[in-house]
């Protein structure tokens, strides 16, 4: 009954997204207030539909209904209830429904906060919207449905991947996607300012909040997926450059430079094409992203199961929507051309840089990703690309941005008047220095002299971004929750540069045999291997490791690593153990049984590994601060006679 | 080209399940005894590909193909082969989808090169961009909006 | 020329890319071997049937042969051993089988009980063969000319079809084809 009922909400879901799309493109383009008013209902009727049908599959998978494929194919009846519910989006059909239940969240959102919005402005918003939630409903019916039964039922289910059985698949994913899917409002709000043919002046005040908003999401959700990879897989790594974690890198690199462009075109209505395109860009390199991992395309460790037919879908699905979007690019950006001027060391030229090089950078690692995919194509035989390629490369953009952050905050708008930061700027790069050179020789004193710049970097950073508020404190002056935010987002940058630095200079690696009783040491800490024993869980069973740690003899903790053999799919996961000790990330994770008691462990020690992660925390933060500032509530003042004049013609 | 399908999906199976004793993912206490052998031991064997579990390096593959990859770099590194040497071994026998490294060569130019060819575009757009607006200064009156905040 | 339409111009450009992406993606899986045109690789290794005798790449010049690549642990290999066996009473081309990292014992019983398609068995208990021979999963099976060049490679188990239009007709001389 439930599966039955969640199938026909995903189709009644369907209808009611194309009536969305309907209504709210073509009731303003007919001047239909009717149809441009019903446009809201209809984003709720959507939304209730998709909730309903999220809520079937999930009732399926904590009823253990396993004739249902896809529970029988992602669930069993000894996995923990968290993990049934989690499952949900755990494998392709699932976390497709959950992209469109996300989708339908960020519209609701967009329509409850449109009261703003002129109305036809926001009917197109949420018409385009509908646009993007039809295309991901009928792809799913058509050939992802997971509401599929199989007959007769399966008498029990092959069970969640035992990777994903963590915590870390619960909180994931679905940030992940948030951020992902929220791009989705700004192409919305792009895609009706090229429909109505014109920017309206307030566009980029409206547009911020949920842009920045999604960005905040989607650093989060990396974030979480970088930490998750660390210490669930036992592998020691956090970053791979692997397909799939570029498919998220490249929008958030582009939404960074949306967020920074969208500032340029608010306060002074710069950039309009330039912030149009980087919007469209943003949310086509999510979907791109959803089709590299969904059509097997491209060779990675998680993507989901290759199916070329889903792939063509989905490759139709881009063409329409992203080429739709440029085309109409094409045709109406050349109107938005405005008059200001700035000069060279004006804020705007500092933003402008940060934009271009940003979009280097999700281009090379754009180039590295599909690389594989355009030597097939163009015949130059097979190519492969990992690290070595997208480390050094991607340096080369990042580091010059990372310089002219510093500089850049101390920029004015339109006229620079760098030269009254002049000495602000020496104190703090030399204050940078002492702490580069501190870092790299002092503490570890094995840094080389990447370690020295990245040091000085993320120290200049820090200083230049703290300057100006500790000042205006001082001089009891409110700081506004826009700039609070914007000072926190790059003090996440400071601290996640100096800490990838620290990490990349100074992480300590080793694989060893050890004995019982036998000790090893790295850096500073030692060692003692206390042997194995069996352990038992819910639905596994396998060894456990014990590790005794000291730090120059004084106890630091006793670790035990795991190996866990799961029952149903008979995976074997190796369970690192991870502790924190004055800053260092002390990470174990248990090897092969070499025979007569011997195993194999491997023992890494990454200081500061942990910053990296609340860096990107802190990033977040800073953008969700950013994004409540009431002041983009509130519209401009009246506008001038030329701003007018700017603003295009109507539609 | 079903059984290509098959064989995709059996040599994934064979990574996940047939590992026997073995690690989802591969420790290697292997240890040169020239610290500096150690070191190229341990950075060659990140730069191969694991042919078998097609993501992963050859230092964290559990399979038995990628320990006999792991030996044979050993074996060669003690016979004083160099690095380059040794990635020509590997890419003569499984082809260049081996290495993490894309070669350098003339037919790998268009990725070697991109960055630089983006960082070129990208400075032109800058100047462009800068010298009309700062020529546009003198004719750009319009008051700063000044509500004293910066962002 | 509108400098707007470049974006358009290069989204094109990516979906052709992408679409010809999705036309060879069945095949990712399956690595394109680097041995094609070139001499097969040398071995001298005991035979699996005598252990005294040796199976000699030197010897089998001159004639075209079957190199195939197997072992007892391996499943897709039991399904292909029917295939295998048709191959072998068709009397066309020889095979020869490398047992690959396997047990000799089990591997004798296993010929035993489910007959034996292969003129003669090399053990290669190392694996340094098949690591020349560029294996990365078995079954495999190379095709080797007179002039001791690999022609062609199969990756997974041997079918009928990929006898008759693969192997069989390049063994004839005649034009082989794929899909």
């Amino acid at each position: 009954m439930l599966p039955e009922l969640g199938h026909f909400a995903l189709i009644l879901a369907l209808l009611l997204a194309g009536l969305q799309a309907f209504f709210g493109i073509a009731g303003p383009a007919l001047a239909r207030e009717r149809w441009s008013g019903a446009v809201s209902a209809v984003v709720a009727g959507q939304a209730v539909m998709v909730a309903t049908a999220a809520a079937c599959l999930i009732a399926s998978f904590v009823g253990n209904d396993f004739s249902v494929a896809y529970v029988a194919e992602n669930s069993n009846s000894a996995l923990p209830l968290f993990y049934r519910v989690t499952a949900l989006w755990g494998a392709h059909e699932g976390s497709l429904l959950l992209w469109i239940l996300l989708l339908a969240g960020w519209t609701v959102a967009v329509a409850l906060g449109s009261g703003r919005l002129p109305p036809r402005f926001a009917a197109r918003v949420l018409g385009v919207l509908g646009v993007v939630s039809f295309g991901f409903l009928l792809f799913t019916l058509a050939t992802s449905n997971p509401f599929l039964r199989l007959d007769p039922a399966a008498p029990d289910g092959r069970d969640l991947n035992p990777i994903l059985q963590d915590p870390g698949l619960a909180v994931h994913p679905p940030i992940l996607y948030t951020g992902y899917v929220g791009f989705a409002v700004a192409f919305a709000f792009a895609g009706a300012a090229m429909l109505e043919g014109r920017l309206d002046q307030n566009w980029a005040r409206w547009t911020r909040p949920w842009t920045t908003a999604a960005w905040s999401f989607l650093t989060c959700g990396i974030a979480l997926g970088s930490f998750w990879a660390y210490y669930e897989l036992g592998w020691g790594g956090f970053w791979f450059w692997d397909p799939v974690e570029n498919a998220s890198f490249m929008p958030w690199l582009v939404g960074t430079a949306l967020v920074h462009s969208l500032a340029v075109t608010d306060k002074r209505g710069l950039f309009k094409s330039w912030t149009l395109l980087l919007a469209i860009l943003a949310f086509s390199l999510s979907l791109l992203g959803t089709f590299l991992v969904r059509s097997g395309v491209l060779v990675s460790v998680h993507s989901f199961a290759a199916d070329p037919t889903r792939g063509i879908f989905i490759l139709a699905f881009l063409v329409i929507m992203i080429g739709g979007a440029l085309t109409l690019y094409a045709w109406r950006a050349p109107l938005l051309r405005s008059a200001a001027g700035f000069e060279l060391g004006a804020r705007e030229s500092f933003l402008l840089f940060n934009n271009v090089l940003l979009v280097i950078a999700a281009g090379t690692v754009f180039a590295g990703t599909l690389a594989p995919l355009i030597s097939d194509a163009l015949k130059l035989g097979t190519l492969s690309v990992g690290p070595p390629y997208f480390n050094p490369t991607f340096m080369l953009s990042m580091l010059p941005l990372l310089a002219l952050l510093s500089v850049g905050i101390h920029a004015n708008w339109k006229r620079g008047r760098l030269a009254d930061s002049q000495r602000t700027l020496l104190y703090t790069l030399v204050a940078a220095a002492v702490f580069g050179c501190g870092l790299a020789f002092g503490l570890y004193a094995r840094g080389s002299i990447l370690t020295l710049i990245g040091a000085m970097l993320g120290a200049w950073i820090l200083l230049s971004s703290l300057v100006d508020p500790v000042d205006r404190w001082r001089r009891g002056l409110t700081l506004s929750r826009a700039v609070l935010g914007m000072t926190v987002a790059h003090i996440g940058v400071a601290l996640a540069v100096i800490a990838l630095t620290t990490v990349q200079s100074f992480t300590l690696e080793r694989d060893v045999a050890l004995a019982p009783g036998a000790a090893t040491t790295v850096g500073n800490y030692e060692f003692r291997f206390g042997g194995v024993r069996p352990i038992e869980g819910p639905n596994y069973d396998g060894v456990g490791g014990t590790l005794v740690v000291t730090h120059h003899g004084k106890p630091v903790a006793v670790l035990t690593p795991q190996k866990r053999r799961y029952w149903v799919q008979r995976q074997v996961t190796s369970e690192t153990a991870i502790h924190m000790d004055r800053g260092n990330n002390l990470l174990l994770a248990l090897g092969e049984d070499l025979g007569a008691g011997r195993w194999s462990v491997r023992i890494q020690i990454r200081p500061l590994v942990s910053l990296v992660w609340i860096a990107a925390f802190i990033m977040a933060l800073g953008g969700a601060l950013a994004a409540s500032d009431r002041r983009y509530r509130t519209a401009r003042a009246l506008a001038t006679a030329s701003e007018a004049a700017t603003a295009g013609q109507p539609g | 080209m079903r059984w290509r399908d098959a064989v995709a999906g059996l040599l994934l199976a064979a990574c996940l399940l047939l590992t026997g004793a073995g690690a989802v993912w591969a420790v290697d206490p292997t240890e040169l005894p020239d610290p500096r052998l150690q070191a190229r031991y341990v950075a060659l064997t990140h730069e191969l590909r694991c042919m078998q579990c097609q993501n992963e390096a050859l230092a964290d593959s559990p399979v038995e193909l990628a320990a006999d990859l792991r030996r044979e770099v050993r074996d060669q590194l003690l016979a004083g082969k160099s690095d380059d040497d040794i990635r020509a071994w590997m890419s003569a026998r499984y082809g260049d989808f081996i290495l993490f490294r894309p070669r350098y060569s003339l037919r790998n130019a268009w990725l070697w090169g991109a960055p630089a060819a983006l960082l070129l575009i990208g400075a032109l757009v800058c100047w462009r961009v800068v010298r009309n607006r700062g020529a546009l200064l003198a004719t750009d009156n319009e008051p700063l909006e000044e509500d004293g905040q910066s962002g | 020329m509108n400098r707007f339409l470049l974006p358009l111009g290069l989204f094109v450009l990516l979906a052709v890319v992408l679409a010809i992406g999705i036309r060879h993606a069945p095949e990712k899986g399956v690595i394109a071997s680097p041995l094609l045109g070139r001499p097969a690789p040398q071995f001298a290794l005991p035979s699996l049937t005598d252990p005294a005798q040796q199976v000699r790449s030197a010897d089998l010049k001159g004639h075209w042969y079957l190199f195939n690549v197997w072992g007892t642990w391996c499943g897709e290999c039991r399904q292909e051993h029917e295939t295998l066996l048709q191959v072998h009473s068709a009397g066309v081309v020889p095979i020869i089988g490398l047992d690959w990292r396997d047990d000799d014992t089990q591997a004798r019983s296993w010929l035993a009980q489910l007959g034996n398609p292969y003129q003669s068995v090399a053990v290669d208990r190392s694996g340094r063969i098949a690591i020349d021979w560029g294996v990365y999963g078995a079954p495999e099976t190379f095709l080797v000319n007179p002039q001791g060049i690999v022609v062609y490679k199969h990756v997974g188990a041997l079918t009928p079809d990929t006898w008759t239009r693969e192997i069989l007709p390049r063994v004839s001389g005649l034009p082989a084809g794929t899909s």
